[in-house]
């Protein structure tokens, strides 16, 4: 008999993944938001120009995940990650599950952790899934060109597709930590309702806290900040500080969640179902 | 055989706040037992098998399955398997799939048991069906499945007939008896005492977390003494020769109902049977009262008006059987 574990878990948690709407939900959502900008840039050329690299949508389609990434972070790709993240363990309550799973021959912790990378499995696989069809949408419309960086350089189309696959992955680090805020609410709430919108809550707050007068110099250590944090690989030469920064800042809000959420979920009784 | 028995619970308590859900509870299931844990809706006994299966965390005491406690590792559980409440599977997975699933956790040891475990709760031509689909008699067998697919050494039951049809319930207490036959520990929980009766060896009634007694079904039946019901040709006559006759007590007699009567044992109705013919009161009817049983488990679990009553009933238990513990 092979032992199962943390992997058997995450294998299992993906099945199961895939066999629920919800993920469709998600993920038909990622696809469809930049496929939309798209149509509606091709309908009516011009894009937004109050946020960086709105005003190249026409020149190249290099920019459009770009410009993606940047309306998505207030609340749809935070929402993306916490549909599935904030569902995952509250959804066994739900159905009462959670027995089934934990009197077989796994432990609590490989649960959770199977289930942790189940989560950021999904919310990866969401964010470069949106980064993707936003890209190849972009290019069919406004073609494979060079690419404006903020410094106002040019960079070649494929050294822009390197920029944009980068900033794909560093946009990742923020939508991690949202999937393990979302996942210690689902895990101390037992609700995924309350843990998809409490997390979007928490990422609506973030925003609004620098509205705040006085709370102003708390802007870098936000996770909402980080979002932003890409940017710095589109200057020449690159700005490596808000990267790290964000690095540090999204595992300052990740560690804590998912340490609060495992204490939790090994230490609760299940006794529903 | 091994040593340790299949369940040891001792001084097991939960407390949720100031109500106690199990209480100071002392019990041993031994190898080869139908173990009935026998009270009414509400008696802590889903929670005591919960802590069992290392899904709650007593206040105090130990729950032990074959010597290991569940608390501190799954691995406690390695020949333990069963369910409590209702099976709950994925709803969205078919039957098939919640049956690997739950294979998958447990090693995929047991790929090639999983038809058969399927064909055995007659659940073959339902398995590529989602769950969600299932009734509730199809659940508890699926989860009967997945319990059996461990080969366990010990089964927990919880409830198993609750929501069964009257074929299910027959059924589902006909595999309990094979899988006993087999050699397989089973503890059963029940508010129905018919199933405890026909299924178990031995039993523990629990009342308010409690165990009020533990024991062999046999002696609690014998503690509930043998009532027997009497119809004669005259009974005006069958009442003096009942009157003082030994190992007979408790006679009444309401209006024109039969007359009931307490014997310690068949000896002493045989020599009433004798004497009543010797007095020419004929018998029409002399046959045990299937209600006695009863009345003693809803005395040992409803018994509150009656305390008085009640302990004395449980020191005729204690008396007979030595226990409760």
């Amino acid at each position: 008999m092979s032992r199962p574990g943390t992997l058997t878990v995450y294998r299992w948690e993906l099945r199961k993944l895939r066999a629920q709407k919800r993920t469709y939900l998600g993920l038909g959502a990622a696809v469809l938001v930049p496929v939309a900008f798209a149509i509606a840039v091709a309908i009516q050329p011009g894009g937004p120009t109050e946020v960086p690299f709105g005003s190249y949508v026409d020149d190249t389609g290099l920019v459009f995940p770009l410009v993606t990434l940047l309306f998505g972070s207030i609340w749809f790709y935070p929402l993306i990650a916490a549909l599935v993240s904030g569902d995952i363990v509250a959804n066994e309550d739900n159905n009462g599950t959670l027995k089934t799973i934990l009197t077989r021959s796994v432990e609590r912790s490989q649960v959770f952790f199977g289930k942790v990378l189940a989560a950021f499995s999904y919310s990866i696989f969401a964010i470069l899934l949106s980064g993707t069809v936003a890209t190849v949408a972009g290019i069919l419309v406004s073609g494979f060109n060079p690419v404006p960086t903020l410094s106002g350089t040019i960079v070649t189309p494929e050294h822009g597709l390197a920029l944009v696959a980068a900033s794909l992955g560093v946009y990742l680090l923020p939508v991690l930590a949202i999937s393990s805020f979302a996942l210690l609410l689902s895990t101390v709430f037992r609700n995924s309702a309350a843990a998809v919108v409490g997390t979007l809550m928490f990422s609506l707050l973030l925003q609004l806290v620098v509205i705040i007068p006085g709370l102003d110099g708390l802007q870098p250590y936000l996770l909402s900040t980080q979002f932003n944090s890409w940017q710095g690989l589109l200057r020449t030469p690159a700005d490596w500080e808000p990267i790290i920064r964000a690095a540090w800042v999204s595992a300052a809000y990740a560690i804590p969640s998912l340490v609060i959420a495992l204490t939790v979920f090994l230490r609760r009784d299940v006794a529903g179902g | 055989m091994s040593e340790q028995p299949p369940v040891a619970l001792r001084g097991l308590t939960k407390q949720y706040g100031r109500i106690t859900a199990v209480d100071d509870v002392s019990l041993t299931v031994n190898e080869g037992d139908v173990f009935g844990y026998l009270g009414p809706n509400g008696a802590g006994k889903t929670t005591s098998l919960r802590m069992m299966l290392g899904l709650i965390t007593p206040t105090s005491g130990d729950a032990r399955v074959f010597g290991h406690d569940p608390q501190k590792s799954v691995d406690a559980l390695a020949d333990v398997a069963g369910f409590v409440e209702a099976p709950r599977f994925y709803p969205y997975l078919d039957g098939m799939t919640n049956l690997r699933l739950v294979d998958a956790l447990d090693g995929n040891d047991a790929k090639s048991r999983i038809a058969e475990a399927l064909d055995v709760v007659e659940l073959s031509d339902r398995a590529g069906d989602k769950v969600g689909g299932y009734s509730h008699g199809m659940r508890q067998r699926l989860g009967i499945a997945a319990a059996l697919i461990r080969r366990p050494k010990l089964l927990l039951l919880d409830e198993p007939a609750t929501g069964l049809d009257p074929g299910g319930m027959r059924d589902m207490r006909a595999l309990i008896a094979r899988l006993s036959a087999e050699g397989m520990t089973v503890m059963l929980s029940s508010h129905l005492l018919a199933e405890v009766e026909e299924l178990c060896n031995r039993v523990a009634i629990v009342r308010r977390g409690r165990i009020v007694y533990e024991g062999e079904l046999d002696e609690l039946r014998a503690a509930a003494g043998l009532t027997i019901r009497l119809r004669t040709s005259d009974d005006e006559v069958a009442l003096r020769v009942l009157a003082d006759r030994r190992g007979i007590s408790d006679v009444v007699r309401h209006g024109a109902a039969p007359i009931q009567f307490r014997a310690a044992d068949e000896a002493a109705i045989g020599e009433l049977s004798r004497a009543l013919a010797d007095s020419g009161a004929l018998i029409l009817e002399l046959a045990p009262s299937a209600a006695t049983l009863e009345d003693l488990f809803f005395e040992l679990t409803e018994g509150e008006g009656d305390a008085e009553a009640e302990a004395k009933r449980l020191d005729e238990v204690a008396d007979l059987t030595g226990g409760p513990e």
